[in-house]
């Protein structure tokens, strides 16, 4: 608990204390308010939790460890496959989440240590453009991988996932309870994402401040200095790559379990694009900035569509602008503005690798025992 | 007194230009050691061949009674040498303590499952781990800066700040690259008392200076190079009487260093 104040400050004392309840209600309520205007809207909250978590992963990378990754989206796709061919009638393999989740983060892990070892003496430019191929290399091998062996399934994709089934309780049915209240399964989904994004968080938060945190910070902040003072820049580097691939991982499994049906067309480039998108938009190296981002531009594209064709309708009389067009529009704006307003993000870092309550006090002074 | 560091035969070269041609010399256990030299003579390349950021051409270093490798920086540290740098070098986002804290990284051992279960040990490491880097702060002086993001810290400051990191690798020699530089009489006063605290608690100091009053004074030896040949080692007052020493750096008649 924490590390989760830690991680988003205003479920913490610093905040007057109704800040904290209604964030609270607000999370647990989402779904059931949402879900007044349509399920439409708690399934883009679902995938909204799912991009989150994605930023987050992605911000172990790129905020913490400074290491610009343009093909994050192909440890989703690892971790979704994976799922894909361990719970699926594909292979008419079905084994448990606890299995197939578990190997999709080792082998997600295992990518991003694949990836690592080749960029390791890269920085900037250059490793974007290597990460951004990889990306590409991923996407294109699940795309062709259907001949001569028939591994992927080709451009079609995998369908009929299983879903998300926790112990014999399958999340994708409906909770019927009495005659006419239902607990939808987009409500039992949204939870359970909650749960994996918080449990993310907490342990995100616990690898900033630490050891590995501090030295991931080094690294991006004086790859030299970090080696001048006994870091081990090339596992460091490994390390980040490898977690924060683990935390992709686990996000496409979940997201193979929800959509039930995976092709390589959801991990394309402009899906690692809007996933650092949304790190850059929230801030950088900041775990609540990066919450924000990632839910704002997950939702906000998704609510201009709703009302961009009919308000074109009402004034034009016909659609002009596509609003998929449109998003990455707006996409682009936003990004321009926010580095021209805000360029350390919505919410900048405040560098926090380590807890000096342990020898201070909140006032600056020693703490005395 | 026992030899700390001996430097055998190291030669280094860029392309064309030999930086350091068998350059020998040792250090003592317990002395503060100056290197000297007129400016592209080598001191740095010497620095940075020990520290293990450049792999000589020939030649090797003995630390401790064994050989150095060559080529990893992080090994070096972990024998016992810490550096500065010439040009600051902090992590600038982070605050002095975690500057520090970081600093203490290879002397302590939280893996990454220790920290994710946050176990007793990772606890217990990381709360030792923070007193003693604000244990550091206060013995350079700087505590009260503690959370202060080091960008933000002032010049005399960062340097201070530099050497409480460097002093976090527990080293055995310290190694500073003209930490003196660009600071005021005042501030390099209270330098020169910190070196000798810090020869005083046991650590042997290496020390590459500009300014020769401040090395003159302080240093029990000095070693003079010269277009990356070593051509006086002894004690400063016989270093200032040296012919070559003077030629070097005011020059005789048909050779100049400007």
């Amino acid at each position: 608990m924490n590390e989760l104040v830690r991680a988003i400050p205003y479920l913490g004392s610093r905040y007057p204390k109704s800040t904290r309840w209604i964030l609270i209600a607000l999370i647990a309520v989402a779904p059931l308010v949402t879900a007044l205007f349509g399920n439409t809207w708690v399934r883009i909250l679902d995938f909204a939790l799912l991009y989150v978590m994605l930023a987050i992963g992605l911000n172990l990378v790129v905020g913490f460890a400074g290491l610009l990754d343009l093909g994050y989206i192909a440890f989703y796709a690892v971790g979704a496959y994976t799922w894909a061919f361990l719970a699926s009638p594909h292979f008419g393999v079905h084994w448990p989440f606890w299995i197939v989740l578990p190997l999709g983060a080792a082998f997600a892990a295992f990518a991003g240590i694949l990836l690592g070892f080749p960029v390791l003496r890269l920085r900037g430019d250059y490793l974007a453009i290597v990460t951004l191929g990889f990306g590409e290399i991923v996407r294109i091998f699940m795309n062709n991988l259907n001949y001569p062996v028939n591994i992927t399934n080709g451009p079609q994709g995998i369908n009929s996932l299983d879903p998300l089934r926790i112990f014999g309780w399958d999340l994708s049915r409906n909770i019927r309870i009495g005659d006419d209240f239902v607990i939808n399964s987009l409500w039992l989904y949204y939870y359970a994402f909650l749960l994996f994004v918080i449990a993310s968080v907490v342990l995100i938060q616990r690898l900033q401040v630490s050891r590995i945190g501090r030295a991931w910070a080094a690294i991006r902040d004086d790859e030299l200095a970090a080696k001048a003072v006994g870091i081990d820049v090339r596992n460091m580097k490994l390390m980040a790559f490898a977690m924060g691939a683990t935390f992709g991982g686990v996000a496409g499994g979940l997201f193979g379990a929800f959509q039930g049906f995976v092709s390589p067309e959801s991990f394309s480039l402009m899906e690692s694009i809007a996933v650092l998108t949304m790190v850059v938009f929230g801030g950088m190296g900041n775990l609540a900035g990066v919450i924000v981002g990632a839910l704002a531009l997950s939702i906000l594209p998704e609510v201009m569509r709703s009302v961009a064709i009919p308000m074109q309708q009402a004034l034009f009389g016909s659609v002009l602008l596509d609003p998929e067009v449109m998003r990455m529009l707006l996409l682009a704006l936003a990004m321009i503005f926010m580095m021209l307003l805000r360029p350390a993000g919505l919410l900048p870092p405040h560098s926090r690798y380590s807890k000096p309550s342990l020898v201070l006090d909140k006032r600056g002074t020693e703490a005395s025992e | 007194m026992i030899t700390l560091l001996d430097a055998r035969a190291i030669s280094k070269h860029f392309g064309g230009l030999q930086a350091l041609s068998d350059v020998s010399l040792t250090i003592r256990k317990g002395e503060i050691y100056g290197l000297i030299g007129p400016n592209g003579a080598g001191k740095t390349t010497l620095f940075n061949v020990l520290t293990g950021t450049y792999e000589p051409d020939g030649g090797e270093f003995v630390f401790a009674g064994a050989i150095l490798p060559s080529g990893k920086p992080h090994t070096v540290v972990k024998r016992g040498i810490a550096r500065t740098f010439q040009n600051i070098r902090l992590f600038r986002e982070l605050t002095a303590l975690e500057n520090v804290m970081a600093g203490h990284h290879s002397r302590t051992h939280a893996g990454l499952f220790g920290i994710l279960a946050q176990t007793k040990k990772v606890r217990e490491e990381e709360r030792v781990v923070t007193e003693r880097a604000y244990e550091l702060l206060k013995y350079v002086g700087i505590e009260r800066f503690a959370n202060v993001v080091s960008r933000n810290l002032s010049y005399g400051d960062q340097r201070r700040l530099e050497i409480a990191r460097a002093l976090a690798t527990e080293p055995q020699m310290l190694a500073l690259d003209e930490p003196a530089a660009g600071m005021n009489h005042t501030e390099t006063n209270q330098l020169r008392g910190l070196m000798e605290t810090i020869r005083h608690d046991g650590v042997t100091v290496l020390l590459i200076e500009h300014n020769v009053k401040l090395v003159m004074g302080l240093c029990d030896r000095v070693a003079v190079l010269d277009f990356g040949k070593i051509i006086a080692e002894d004690v400063p007052a016989a270093v200032q009487c040296n012919s070559d020493v003077i030629n070097a750096y005011l020059g005789t008649g048909h050779r100049t260093h400007a």
